[in-house]
């Protein structure tokens, strides 16, 4: 994982949970493109957090191998689904599968940067707690964080040890009658769980925002 | 002049130039994309419809099944930049759901379960372009990649192959859908690169 500050002149703010595109050239001109989530608040630098593919081709050059004061193209910001603008009141449930967490990280940041008061938990999957990313700044953001770690837990873990599942969720969702919005990001497996469990929780299947990622390296 | 990025050489597996659209990659894999719960609608209340001529044209599932199906081996390019080669499915042509209908529309907007919606001239959807597609790779359509049915259109970006499509409106005038109101392009030509919003 490497996270990276971009100036990109001309940037408008991005509304949190946004991506944007990376086109990098090559000598001889041959381009490859991606899409990356934003890590950073609307109001602070732009910020990007790139999980290093090992058979990417993009994510690979941005982990090892640009350095200070190197350009690239960037497009952006797009998407206008997948956010969260912080002025809505209902509480907002976070549901972050690994490097899903980055957009997730977006909204957290908003929410405490703006001082919004609608009540957001995060629930977040990591196989280990050495994977778990922006790990000591989640609790300081004044959110409810709930870790689950699925591959290694450090001596003493008294949290979760599952992937997750249905009984998981309705130990840690908010109850669907408070009319949460939900924002899961993810591989493809784990937000089909986490979504269709919340649908079985009685959560309004429009409430539920997805993004996964798949083959984006 | 785009700027070169020092030492990137990139993977270029490309294939054939004249099948794979400007910034798109190859892949094997079938990636997964949508922008809310997977919906599991039992095949006995599927219904297709097409609204907005004369009058409504509904199929049930049994009734959408007997209607002459084709196979189609086509290229597909999502705006996510991945495309894959020489899919194989199965449905019907829209050439032929539109047979039944009369109708002076020039657009549609196609709807699905789960409130997704994608809008496009019927121009792309007719001449053998287009399908209701409940098969692919000679098995019936998984949830997850929008069956029991869903919208082929492979020669736009696959966001237009709306999955869980369960019917068309017919419009007189081109009226964007969900990705179109949240930052996407109206049409979607991937070999115009027609991604976002002023491409």
């Amino acid at each position: 994982m490497r996270t990276l500050g971009l100036e990109v002149d001309g940037w408008d703010s991005h509304r949190a949970g946004q991506h944007l595109d990376v086109r990098l050239t090559a000598e001889d001109g041959y381009q490859a493109q991606r899409s990356y989530s934003i890590a950073s608040a609307p109001a602070d630098p732009l910020e990007i957090t790139v999980e290093r593919l090992d058979d990417g081709e993009v994510s690979p050059y941005l982990v090892d191998d640009v350095g200070d004061g190197d350009a690239f193209e960037v497009r952006g910001p797009i998407g206008g689904y997948f956010v969260w603008d912080g002025d809505e009141p209902e509480p907002v449930l976070l549901v972050a599968g690994g490097s899903g967490v980055v957009p997730l990280m977006a909204m957290a940041r908003h929410r405490a940067r703006v001082g919004a008061t609608a009540p957001m938990r995060l629930l977040y999957s990591s196989r280990t707690w050495d994977d778990v990313i922006y790990r000591d700044e989640l609790e300081s953001l004044g959110i409810e964080v709930v870790h689950t770690l699925t591959r290694g837990q450090p001596p003493g873990w008294t949290g979760y040890t599952r992937r997750i599942d249905d009984d998981l969720l309705r130990e840690v969702a908010f109850p669907a009658s408070d009319g949460p919005r939900v924002y899961v990001c993810g591989s493809t497996r784990f937000v089909d769980a986490a979504a269709d469990g919340l649908v079985r929780l009685g959560y309004y299947p429009r409430s539920i925002r997805t993004e996964r990622f798949g083959a984006t390296g | 002049m785009p700027i070169i990025s020092r030492g990137f050489r990139g993977r270029r597996q490309d294939g054939p130039p004249d099948r794979v659209p400007p910034g798109q990659y190859l892949t094997d894999d079938f990636p997964v994309l949508s922008a809310g719960p997977t919906p599991h609608t039992p095949l006995e209340e599927w219904t297709f419809t097409i609204e907005g001529g004369s009058e409504p044209v509904r199929w049930t599932w049994e009734e959408f099944r007997s209607l002459p199906s084709e196979e189609a081996t086509v290229d597909i390019h999502c705006v996510t930049k991945w495309s894959k080669l020489d899919t194989a499915w199965e449905g019907v042509s829209v050439d032929t759901l539109l047979d039944a209908v009369e109708h002076d529309k020039d657009y549609a907007l196609a709807f699905c379960d789960g409130g997704y919606t994608t809008n496009l001239p019927l121009e792309d959807l007719t001449g053998g372009r287009a399908w209701v597609a409940y098969a692919y790779d000679g098995e019936p359509l998984e949830p997850e990649h929008g069956g029991p049915a869903r919208l082929l259109v492979p020669h736009l970006y696959f966001w237009k192959s709306a999955k869980w499509v369960r019917g068309l409106q017919l419009l007189d005038e081109d009226e964007p859908g969900f990705w179109e109101q949240n930052g996407y392009h109206i049409r979607g030509d991937p070999w115009l690169e027609q991604r976002y919003w002023g491409d």
